[in-house]
């Protein structure tokens, strides 16, 4: 359902080039857990961004769902992060003005969807998430696991496909993060499509396939043997 | 999404900075008062005086003679040739001073006006008691008068005026009528004047010049003609326009609603350049509001925010702001219009509907203007910048 050919992506830092991504070949079915890994700095977070339609890369052709990315509009790649794509974040990135169901509401408001049907679909996502009892409550009242764990509710709230997660337990404590991994496993059970970019190894081992990224090219993508 | 969606996400906006918010209102606040109690005033007060100066009969002319010597005077034979004019109902001369009136230890000053016996009805006003100046009267220069309200509360104070006597600089007068009060006008009051025969005004003011005349024109129409025709037999007799004019009530009027239209722009100019100082303090506030939450509008856009989401949001939130400010000016504007009105009498505390509406009209249409950029702006950012923007 994604398949990526020659993806490069430079950034241009006071006229020195910095090449984030290079020659990078990338495919994935429906239905995946993968798991991206690699040192600081090596691109993992870039290809998690070129494959969300936050970014756009410098070269390369990028196909999802048999459609070329590069040929759309901005508000058609709107429409792809808003219901193809669920991102979950290091830092969680959910707004701390508005309470935990709004913030899970907010996929399903740029959809148009009505009051009624937003605070259904959300209240069901909270409550996969465990969290049904803190909707009304902000991030700030909230422990970090709690926090990763609306962010994933908001995630999951508009039901898309693909879960991207950056980090997801990279700012938890030990248990917070099992508690979060958890999570994601038994989404992958549930059919989503899941990319998780970790540094660890233990975390990478877990999935069905395990990419390693260095200095922006993709050097080894092996399915895990368990 | 929805408009309304959009309007609760800009309330939200707002209300999470009160203070700042207020402050960036006031701007707008001060510029939307400050029209309306101006505006207001200034119609308010305009109207009553464009009021009671067609109260005074809007077919009058007035005749002024500013010839010299004796060219300036006008004759009775001459009077008696314009009451020929076609359309010229009354005629009333009027000698005009002022004098100080005396009833035993009691004085009075008044605005003393020697005219005929349609001076009254032509100038609508009504006798409390008493009769006005007759024909009679005129001629044979009765020492009479009609005196008004406060003259006689002055003067006669619990007694009945009429047949009294009085002392106008020396001479001895007997009171024929009181005039009814009026109560102060923007054009005077009818209740400190006192009016006899004209004839015997010409004597008592050692003046034998008739330099002013009324002319009460029968319908409105006839007043262009009878102007016309004033002006001939006028100027067939100065040989120079320079010495002579008629006024008619329209002409005043005209030149009223002139002065009080040069004045509405002059007070809209100003409050137009606050109103834009209000808009441009806006727009700063909304960039810097842009700039604060670049990281929520980056997480909004990866959430599937399409721009013109963002652009509604932050639109919604200049217009709210706006207009907030606009209501509370129109809030204060009213309530300080109705303040001044009614400490001050001679202004009227009438709030202008017009100026209300269309000042509202004007806020939330700065805000449209002013909240387009910093709008356009956060709409525009690349998500990925905004959202690693610390
Ligand atoms: N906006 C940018 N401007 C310039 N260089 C950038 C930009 N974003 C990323 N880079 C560079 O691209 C390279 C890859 O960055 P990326 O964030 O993808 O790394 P990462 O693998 O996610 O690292 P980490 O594990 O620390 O999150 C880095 O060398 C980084 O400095
Ligand atoms: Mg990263």
């Amino acid at each position: 359902m994604l398949d990526m050919k020659k993806i490069c992506k430079t950034y241009n830092m006071g006229g020195e080039p910095v090449h984030a991504l290079q020659d990078v070949d990338f495919y994935m079915d429906e239905g995946e857990f993968v798991a991206i890994i690699g040192p600081s700095g090596s691109g993992k977070s870039t290809l998690m961004n070129v494959i969300g339609c936050l970014d756009v890369p410098t070269s390369g052709t990028y196909e999802l769902d048999g459609k070329m990315v590069a040929q759309m509009s901005q508000d058609q790649q709107a429409t792809i992060r808003n219901e193809k794509i669920g991102f979950i974040f290091q830092n969680f990135n959910l707004l701390p003005k508005l309470t935990a169901i709004e913030n899970v509401e907010l996929p399903l408001l740029y959809r148009g969807a009505g009051a009624k049907e937003r605070h259904d679909r959300a209240m069901e996502a909270l409550d996969k998430v465990g969290l049904s009892g803190r909707a009304k409550h902000k991030p700030m009242e909230l422990s970090g696991g709690q926090q990763q764990r609306v962010a994933i509710a908001r995630a999951l709230a508009g039901n898309p496909p693909i879960l991207l997660a950056d980090e997801p337990i990279g700012n938890l404590d030990s248990r917070s993060g099992r508690e979060v991994t958890e999570l994601i496993h038994d989404l992958h059970q549930q059919g989503h499509t899941i990319i998780l970019i970790t540094h660890n190894n233990a975390q990478a081992e877990e999935a069905d396939r395990k990419v390693r990224i260095q200095d922006g090219f993709i050097v080894s993508d092996e399915k895990v043997i368990r | 999404m929805k408009l309304g969606q959009s309007f609760r996400l800009g309330i939200n906006g707002i209300t999470s900075n009160k203070l700042r918010s207020f402050l960036t209102m006031l701007g707008i606040i001060i510029g939307v008062a400050a029209v309306i109690v101006l505006v207001s005033l200034a119609t308010g007060t305009t109207s009553s005086i464009t009021e009671s100066i067609s109260s005074m009969g809007s077919n009058l002319l007035t005749v002024n003679i500013m010839g010299r010597g004796n060219i300036g005077t006008l004759t009775e034979d001459e009077m008696e040739d314009w009451k020929l004019i076609d359309g010229v109902e009354k005629i009333a001369p009027i000698v005009s001073g002022s004098a100080e009136v005396k009833a035993g230890t009691e004085t009075a000053t008044a605005s003393l006006i020697g005219s005929s016996a349609d001076y009254l009805d032509m100038n609508q006003l009504t006798l409390a008691q008493g009769r006005t100046v007759a024909d009679m009267d005129v001629e044979s220069r009765q020492m009479v008068a009609v005196i008004g309200s406060e003259i006689a509360e002055t003067l006669y104070e619990g007694e009945n005026p009429v047949g009294q006597n009085m002392k106008i600089t020396g001479s001895n007068f007997t009171v024929i009528g009181v005039l009814e009060s009026e109560g102060s006008s923007s054009t005077g009051s009818s209740d400190t004047r006192l009016i006899m025969p004209y004839t015997t005004a010409q004597r008592l003011l050692r003046n034998g010049n008739i330099r002013q005349v009324s002319v009460q024109v029968a319908s409105s129409e006839q007043v262009e003609s009878v102007k016309t025709a004033l002006e001939n037999l006028l100027y067939e007799k100065y040989q120079d326009e320079d010495l002579f004019n008629i006024f008619d009530q329209t002409e005043i009027l005209e030149t009223l609603e002139e002065t009080t239209a040069t004045m509405s722009l002059l007070v809209g100019g100003i409050a137009g350049i606050s109103l834009i100082v209000g808009g441009i303090g806006i727009m700063n506030i909304m960039l810097v509001s842009v700039t604060e939450r670049t990281r929520e509008i980056g997480i909004r856009k990866a959430i599937g925010a399409k721009k013109r989401h963002i652009l509604t949001q932050f639109l919604v939130e200049a217009v709210v702001l706006s207009c907030t400010g606009g209501l509370i000016g129109i809030a204060f504007g009213i309530a300080i219009t109705k303040i001044v009105g009614a400490l001050v009498p001679s202004l009227s505390g009438a709030v202008s509907i017009p100026v209300v509406i269309v000042s509202f009209g004007f806020s939330l249409a700065i805000g449209v203007v002013f909240g387009v950029y910093p709008a356009n702006q956060a709409a525009g950012l690349n998500p990925i910048e905004a959202l690693r923007y610390q």
